[in-house]
């Protein structure tokens, strides 16, 4: 079992081709594989579909693949904050389709756990229900929502072991693990890769299975909000 | 005199009771935080973490550790961290006792609209129709009019909803407002703002 690869451009080989369907984890620009857009960015391949939360900023993150016009339709629950994402969705030249963040994060781990649909009460009576079937269930309504498989998934954690358990660190765990159990294939970048035996069992916090192929690397982790409070205040 | 933001998010903190957990949205919500005085409240961040702190000291920024509205903060001694998944699990599984959000519109039937203006304004709905579907109580903060001087609270929203029916109480810089039966009840008018003035700047019926 080899997992561990030399860089990003190595890990993706033979596993891009266009109008694929990826799936990304981070939040904002927490927790964002950052170095993987980058080697797909360079990859060049087109007409993607791009399933996460946001689509970065401008000129960082995803916003990367949308000012190479690489993307053709993102799934997310948020576009704020990236002009060009607005100029290209405004202008028709990019598809959007509009998840709320939770139905997207159970999306991601039902299609990753054999569900190929749920039902959820979240947008009912809203343009998210449209079209989509309901069904009540001890006198409330719920839509039907399906799991998402993606033909990748490329996350980003904090350690991993080379069999490819992965430990996050903080907020920036949240939709890498259900990103990364939805793809057909996934692949992992982390800031330290340590050999089995390094990491505690009962500490690992999504299991090596959903982890194909493994990246360490330098990570920018660049900062969308900085807030702070002066010392004073303590 | 009407309320201002900080009154606004120090009125809806009264709204929290001991042992509650909380999740507060993005902009006047997030002040509410700052009002919970002793009372013993969890707040709760979508994007996975229960037990947010206050923003880090300057230097302390850590990138890995932000809110839902990508703002540093900090972890508390009780802090836990979880993946989205099961972050919307316990909002949609009715676990999280009450959300404060922020909206552009709110009607007197409880319909909410908070995330975007066709053509206009294109956001995107975040965590919000995932926890007005879920959490046990939803408590709107807003202001009472737009900037145009137009009513918020509405007979109909005109907006794209955020969810249906779904609001209990209104807080706005003129009073609040509850949703009960065939339109909304004023509960209180901020100091200086008489129930007229209150019935004068709203749209919806009140009752």
């Amino acid at each position: 079992m080899k997992k561990v690869y030399g860089s990003a451009e190595e890990a993706l080989d033979g596993l891009l081709f266009d109008g694929m369907l990826i799936a990304a984890g981070g939040f904002g620009l927490c927790g964002i594989p950052e170095l993987l857009i980058d080697a797909i960015v360079k990859a060049g391949t087109r007409d993607l579909t791009v399933a996460s939360n946001n689509a970065g900023v401008d000129g960082f993150g995803l916003g990367k693949l949308l000012d190479t016009r690489q993307i053709k339709k993102m799934m997310s629950s948020y576009v704020g904050e990236n002009a060009e994402f607005m100029r290209q969705y405004l202008s028709g030249e990019l598809e959007l389709e509009f998840n709320p963040q939770g139905t997207l994060a159970e999306r991601m781990r039902a299609g990753g756990c054999g569900i190929p649909g749920f039902y959820t009460k979240t947008g009912v009576g809203t343009v998210v229900a449209e079209g989509k079937e309901h069904h009540d269930f001890d006198g409330e309504t719920y839509i039907l929502e399906r799991g998402i498989v993606a033909d990748l998934s490329i996350v980003k954690a904090w350690k991993a072991d080379d069999t490819g358990n992965l430990v996050f660190r903080k907020t920036a765990r949240n939709f890498n693990p259900p990103a990364a159990m939805c793809g057909k294939i996934c692949v992992a970048e982390v800031e330290e890769i340590v050999p089995r035996g390094q990491l505690d069992g009962d500490h690992i916090h999504l299991p090596g299975i959903y982890v194909h192929r493994l990246i360490q690397g330098d990570h920018e982790k660049r900062i969308e909000q900085r807030t702070v409070r002066k010392r004073e205040e303590a | 005199m009407p309320w201002d933001r900080n009154q606004m998010a120090e009125r809806a903190a009264q709204e929290l009771e001991d042992g509650m957990y909380v999740n507060l949205g993005i902009g006047i919500p997030t002040l509410v935080a700052n009002y919970v005085g002793d009372k013993d409240i969890t707040l709760q961040s979508e994007n996975g973490m229960l037990g947010m702190g206050p923003f880090p000291f300057e230097g302390d920024e850590d990138p890995d550790l932000i809110n839902a509205g990508k703002q540093t903060i900090t972890e508390l001694n009780r802090t836990a961290y979880f993946d989205s998944a099961q972050s919307f699990g316990m909002i949609r599984g009715g676990k999280i006792a009450a959300a404060i959000l922020g909206a552009m519109e709110v009607a007197e039937n409880g319909d909410l609209a908070n995330w975007m203006i066709p053509g206009k304004l294109v956001k995107g709905m975040g965590g919000a129709m995932d926890l007005v579907a879920g959490v046990g109580r939803v408590i709107v903060v807003m202001d009472h009019t737009n900037k145009h001087g137009e009513s918020k609270v509405l007979k109909q929203c005109t907006l794209p909803l955020t969810g249906t029916g779904v609001v209990d109480r209104i807080i706005t810089n003129l009073g609040v407002l509850d949703v009960v039966p065939g339109g909304l009840k004023i509960v209180e008018c901020a100091p200086g703002v008489t129930e007229d003035d209150l019935r004068a700047a709203t749209e919806a019926t009140i009752v």
